[in-house]
């Protein structure tokens, strides 16, 4: 075991591209985890896991044994957390098990609305931060504003900030150096029942499940029987080890330490990030704080392009479910799409992960339809019913009210655009919470309804600002609102996956819009098709396709019969990709496109 | 009047002096065709054909090409004259033979009446200079007006082909085309709207963006012009693309769209005939030499019979009988199977796209107009 004073549990929070992973890199290297060869392979190798990793958004740590310049060793425990407020929870636990943090900005760009999320969170947890301007050695640098940004934004005091290269190693025994003097020791009683948090689960090939944990009381070894405080689950150890960034097996971890362990589990669906780890015989009485079960935030429907490949669409789920406990997932109907699942995500970024994972690693191709967020409906008995698709909206009479959740968005953007972000947020029911100026950036906060922000909200703040605004939120909780359901009716058959829960200011324009579309996007039939958005039985957009006006072969003898037989057969193979509304057939494709959340 | 089962014979020549840019048939351009080895390939083929196809009564030959214009009389003759001794002939027996109005050409025209073709139809596609210049072809306008007055001297029917809805056609000058087509028409005209095939010159042309086709809105209207000016000159469609006074339809191509029983020899020639009381789709081989060889070993070039279900044989008399405005009669229909989807049927009916009696079905104007959308619709 380790001397208690002599760990340092610390992670890193930073906005994308502020240089995070180089910095731990070198963090690595300089402790000597790993040779220099070794470096090159592991850190590709790190990068590719890394984007696994930023993709199924998994924590990660390395041990570091530091030797400093009051001549003893420590113990870095380095925490990697993921990157982005999708996970925000599971970034706080990740947090949770640190006592300190760098808090690493790019000494150009400055603080940006990531950074901000992560710091507030790092706050929560009552991490200490020390400040590092990275990337010091660039032309654009600007230490000293960015120093008075940062003290401006986020209000800790900067003069003392690190100036670091990561990339060309410059300040790297700086930032070991302040690790030590300036972040505090873990404390913890030894012997104590045992108190381990779950800090994130994978599913490894060779190993199983495999669980990070921090020990905080009490010490963990091979062979014991473990508890899950949460579920009650029980598991006996056979593994117990740390990464250095290599996987090493240990005797035990101690009280303040970072490592893992494996135990024969089966699927993570037993492992709930920021449970606590407990002894089954002697369990403790308190589970750590902090913890909550995952919630899914965000739903969308997932169908597969060619219904037969639906089986391999509910493999390749639930293998992803193997890995991240925080999806969900259950199987659904559409008139318009045929068989597909109903999934739930902790956010748009976790949504857009697992769709892109399906399609590369699974080779999928997948229809998703509109995301949609979790409403609340107070029924006139008095039930609380929790809406997941619009399609199964209940009977508007039997409605007494509905709330919908809102977020608090914290948009950072420059000067010269902050016009048109303004406007944005007003036109999706945005309330203006707050709004700065930090040199030449605006830092907007704005409570907005979460339902404005899944439709095409980050497209359109992204091509309003060309790409210069950083976006963020966190949920703050249910309203209730003047929502309504908008159908979208073909030859008056209604369209399931195109329905959409919109507030009623909002009814008219979406309904319009996703008409207008379709009218592009349907090929002209035999028959006129009425393209219609109605609330109830009230119709508030439509557009009409005319009919085809000719779709004849000029020549048609003996020798074409067989042709013809064939572009019929062909003419089969496509209607495999159609859906029948009454008496006309649509491709998906169509449907597709119209969800595509774009530019309207 | 004989009990025995009719049936049309059609014989493919595969030559042509020059391929055509918007042809995709089985045609081929070869410098020497061995006229005499082809002659008694094809009789021989025929004799396998009559084997095939049993005890018969021939109601029609049809010289199809290619360009069969290029074959000596003899040999069209003597086809005939095998046809006729195999099998029993109809009363009315036509024999078409498909020409091309070069001087060439037209210096045959007596051979072929000689040798029994009683009616000719004429590869005209158009009467105006350039664009006999942009199809490729090998005559001029004048040429073109002179095989026609030939043709309307020597035989007792003519016919012949216009292509239109061409690119950068207008809709008026198309009208003035067919006006001048229809003072020297007989009672038939075949008028096709231009498409563009895979495995033709412009095909190509087309995707690297050297002309444009009329869209489908000029292409409706070029189609509803022509039907309403040939209604006019009484000689109204028959088929999608084909227009005769009544009584005047070509027979041959009749027993095509009834889904009749023909039989055909040649290189890449179809039939489809009952054999041994089963209807089946007969290919021959297609390369020239390769079905000059079959023959010759073997006495035919057959490479494939395939049998035709009843679902398919469904399919395939209402893929060909509704291009006729006779349409089908619900009582060939029956004899092949219940096949059909009375509620999608009844759903073109409601729009007008379809009529439904008691004895047959059959698409109308509008209907024919889309008809691959229809079918698709009724069959899929």
């Amino acid at each position: 075991m380790t001397d208690l004073s002599k760990i340092r549990n610390f992670s890193i929070v930073a906005h994308i591209d502020h240089g995070k992973s180089t910095l731990a890199d070198r963090l690595i290297q300089f402790c000597g985890g790993l040779t220099e060869r070794e470096m090159t392979e592991q850190v590709l190798d790190n990068m590719e896991i890394e984007k696994e990793r930023g993709i199924t958004i998994k924590a990660q740590t390395v041990r570091l044994e530091y030797k400093a310049k009051d001549g003893e060793t420590y113990i870095l425990n380095l925490m990697d957390t993921p990157g982005h407020v999708d996970f925000a929870y599971e970034v706080s636990r990740s947090l949770a098990a640190c006592e300190g943090a760098l808090l690493v900005v790019d000494a150009s760009q400055g603080v940006e609305a990531q950074t901000l999320a992560n710091v507030y969170l790092a706050m929560d947890g009552d991490l200490d931060l020390v400040p590092v301007l990275n990337k010091i050695d660039l032309p654009a640098a600007d230490p000293d504003r960015i120093r008075q940004q940062i003290e401006d934004v986020i209000g800790i005091e900067a003069d003392g900030a690190l100036e670091v290269s990561a990339k060309s190693g410059i300040g790297i025994e700086e930032t070991l150096d302040a690790i030590v003097e300036q972040l505090p020791s873990p404390d913890g009683e030894r012997d104590s029942e045992l108190k381990a948090m779950l800090v994130d689960s994978w599913y490894d090939q060779y190993l199983g499940v495999v669980i990070l944990v921090r020990v905080v009381d009490g010490v963990l070894q091979k062979g014991q029987k473990i508890r899950m405080m949460s579920t009650g689950a029980t598991h006996e150890i056979d593994r117990v080890g740390i990464f250095t960034p290599k996987h090493e097996t240990v005797k035990e971890l101690g009280p303040g330490e970072m490592g893992f362990i494996t135990a024969s589990i089966k699927s993570v669906s037993d492992c709930q990030v920021g449970d606590t780890i407990t002894l089954d015989r002697k369990p403790a009485t308190e589970a750590l704080p902090g913890f909550k079960p995952s919630v899914p935030v965000v739903f969308c429907g997932l169908f597969p392009v060619d219904a037969s490949d639906f089986e391999t669409l509910r493999e390749s789920l639930g293998k992803l479910a193997l890995n991240d406990a925080s999806f969900h997932f259950e199987m659904e109907s559409s008139a318009a799409l045929g068989f597909g699942f109903r999934c739930g995500f902790l956010g748009l970024l976790h949504l857009e992960i697992i769709q892109e994972r399906l399609n590369r690693e699974f080779d999928l191709d997948l229809i998703s339809t509109a995301p949609s967020v979790v409403y609340k409906i107070h029924m006139n008995d008095g039930s609380l019913l929790e809406l997941h698709n619009p399609a199964d909206y209940p009977d508007v009479v039997k409605i007494d009210s509905i709330e919908e959740p809102w977020i608090k968005a914290t948009i950072m953007v420059p000067d010269e655009y902050l016009g048109p972000v303004l406007t944005l947020c007003t036109e999706r029911r945005g309330e203006q919470l707050d709004l700065t100026y930090v040199g030449g950036r605006a830092m907007v906060v704005y409570k907005l309804p979460l339902n404005e922000v899944v439709f095409d909200f980050y497209d359109r703040l992204k091509s309003i600002t060309s790409g210069y605004a950083s976006f963020d939120y966190e949920m703050v909780g249910y309203e209730s609102g003047d929502l309504v359901k908008v159908q979208i009716m073909i030859n008056g058959d209604p369209v399931d996956a195109l329905s959409m829960l919109v507030h009623r200011s909002q009814a008219e324009f979406r309904g319009r819009a996703i008409c207008a579309r379709l009218k592009d996007l349907v090929p002209r039939q035999l028959f006129k098709v009425a393209i219609q958005a109605a609330i109830g039985g009230k119709i508030i957009a439509r557009e009409t396709l005319s009919a085809m006006r000719k779709d004849v072969t000029a020549k048609c003898y003996g020798g074409d019969v067989s042709r013809k037989r064939k572009l019929l057969e062909k003419q089969k193979e496509g209607k495999k990709r159609m859906r029948q509304f009454g008496k006309v057939d649509i491709p998906q494709s169509a449907f597709l496109e119209a969800l595509k959340m774009g530019d309207n | 009047m004989s009990d025995l089962p009719e049936i049309a014979l059609y014989v493919h020549w595969p030559f042509c002096q020059s391929k055509c840019p918007y042809c995709d048939f089985n045609s081929h351009v070869r410098d020497q065709v061995e006229q005499d080895q082809w002659r008694q390939a094809l009789v021989r083929e025929l004799d396998h054909a009559v084997q095939e196809a049993g005890p018969r009564q021939l109601k029609s030959i049809f010289f199809g090409g290619g360009t069969p214009s290029l074959m000596p009389p003899e040999t069209v003759a003597a086809i005939i004259e095998r046809a006729k001794s195999s099998w029993q002939i109809t009363d009315d027996l036509e024999i078409t033979l498909e020409a091309n109005p070069t001087s060439v050409d037209v210096g045959r025209f007596h051979g072929y009446r000689d040798a029994g073709v009683n009616r000719l139809s004429l590869g005209v596609q158009s009467l105006q200079p350039d664009v006999l210049e942009f199809l490729g072809r090998l005559h001029n306008v004048d040429q073109a007006r002179q095989a026609i007055e030939l043709a309307s001297d020597l035989f007792d029917r003519y016919s012949f082909d216009l292509i239109y809805a061409r690119p950068n056609q207008t809709i008026q000058a198309w009208r003035e085309e067919l006006n001048d087509a229809l003072a020297l028409a007989g009672d038939h005209l075949s008028l096709y709207q231009l498409t563009i095939e895979q495995g033709t010159a412009f095909y190509t042309k087309h995707r690297l963006g050297e002309f444009k086709m009329p869209d489908e809105e000029l292409a409706a209207e070029f189609y509803e012009v022509t039907q309403e000016m040939m209604e006019a000159s009484g000689r109204p469609s028959y088929e999608i693309s084909n227009h005769a006074k009544p009584g005047q339809e070509s027979r041959h191509n009749l027993v095509y769209w009834r889904y009749q029983d023909y039989a055909g020899i040649g290189p890449g020639a179809h039939g489809r005939l009952k054999i041994k009381g089963q209807k089946s789709a007969v290919l021959r081989h297609r390369l020239p030499e390769k079905w000059l060889g079959a023959v010759q070993s073997y006495g035919h070039a057959t490479r494939e019979v395939i049998s035709v279900d009843l679902q398919e044989q469904f399919q395939e008399a209402l893929l060909m009988g509704l291009r006729l405005r006779e349409g089908v009669p619900v009582s060939r229909l029956k004899e092949i199977g219940d096949f059909l989807q009375q509620d999608r049927l009844d759903i073109l009916c409601e729009e007008g796209l379809v009529i439904q009696s008691d004895d047959k079905i059959l698409a109308t104007e509008e209907g024919r107009q889309r008809l691959n959308a229809v079918l698709d619709y009724l069959l899929n």
